[in-house]
């Protein structure tokens, strides 16, 4: 598939910019999500190539401003949403009521 | 396009994996503890020093070395490295005359038996886009500067195969150990961005 994914070669992305001594995770979220990819992953609900396709298929502006765990947090809520796992109302419900109760 | 419609403006991703977790959970689709165990995992028991074991064997001895450029997964795995992401691993090796680093262009491809999970750098746009077209000035990026006469090739990963960088041995190391050895060998001289480095002082210890 032909997409913004498709980074080889692409010019004006600027620096690498490595961080010395860089922790395995930069926020108890991205811990969540890494951990809950693969139990969901090794439950069976999608396999590697849907895993990043759902990635792939994320808007190209959403795709390039987001982290890297940011991804799997979006291709985690397509295909656990697609496939039947969670509704999409239970999770925008979920949401809301956590967002309220955060106020 | 995909056909799912978000109405709502996106959360923060801190609330949104917080929502997607407690129902998982609540559904008995996933176990709070399980996830628990593999994060702590990965954060401490998987990770580049099983990387360095690998390569510091393969320096100490010819015939590991021999196996690990034949089959690299198989020659891993007697070291008791296996698992999710390092299923079909091939082991490419630096000589003077060559020089190799590895990318996912498409995305975070990495051999997470060996090196454990990638940086942030490995799996953003700005290594991806450029090691492909310009790989000496990566590298320079990087504090490694490559000869004019060595080539460099460039390996890009994919979901089905992972690459790990056998690194030079660095000369004045005829006596050390396995373990000294092993302690020298960093994370970026196996992905090919660093070659490895005595230290400073030149202690073995």
């Amino acid at each position: 598939m032909n997409g913004v994914h498709d980074l080889g070669g692409m010019h004006g992305f600027g620096p690498i910019d490595p961080e010395p001594n860089e922790p395995v995770f930069h926020h108890d979220w991205e811990r969540r999500v890494f951990g809950i990819m693969i139990a969901t992953f090794g439950g069976g609900h999608y396999n590697v190539d849907q895993f990043r396709h759902a990635i792939e298929r994320m808007g190209p502006v959403e795709y390039l401003t987001g982290s890297y765990y940011e991804h799997w947090l979006s291709s985690l809520e397509t295909l656990l949403t697609e496939r039947g796992a969670i509704t999409q109302a239970e999770l925008d419900a979920r949401r809301e009521q956590l967002s309220k109760e955060a106020r | 396009m995909s056909g799912h419609s978000h109405t709502a403006p996106p959360s923060d991703p801190e609330l949104r994996i917080k929502a997607l977790e407690s129902l998982l959970v609540e559904k008995k689709l996933i176990d709070p503890d399980a996830v628990d165990a593999i994060i702590e995992t990965y954060e401490t028991k998987i990770g580049s020093r099983n990387g360095a074991k690998v390569v510091a064997r393969a320096w100490v001895d010819p015939e590991y070395k021999a196996r690990l450029l034949a089959d690299g997964t198989k020659a891993i795995a007697e070291l008791g490295f296996t698992g999710v992401q390092g299923e079909d691993m091939v082991v490419v090796e630096n000589t003077d005359e060559v020089h190799n680093v590895v990318v996912c262009t498409l995305c975070s491809c990495y051999p997470w038996p060996t090196l454990g999970l990638p940086p942030v750098w490995y799996k953003a746009a700005p290594y991806r886009a450029r090691v492909v077209s310009d790989p000496r000035g990566v590298l320079l990026e990087f504090g490694t500067r490559l000869s004019d006469d060595v080539e460099v090739r460039v390996w890009d990963s994919n979901a089905e195969l992972r690459y790990l960088v056998l690194p030079q041995r660095p000369a004045g190391t005829q006596s050390w150990t396995e373990e000294q050895l092993a302690n020298l060998v960093s994370r970026d001289s196996m992905i090919g961005t660093a070659n490895v480095q005595l230290p400073a002082q030149g202690a073995a210890s």
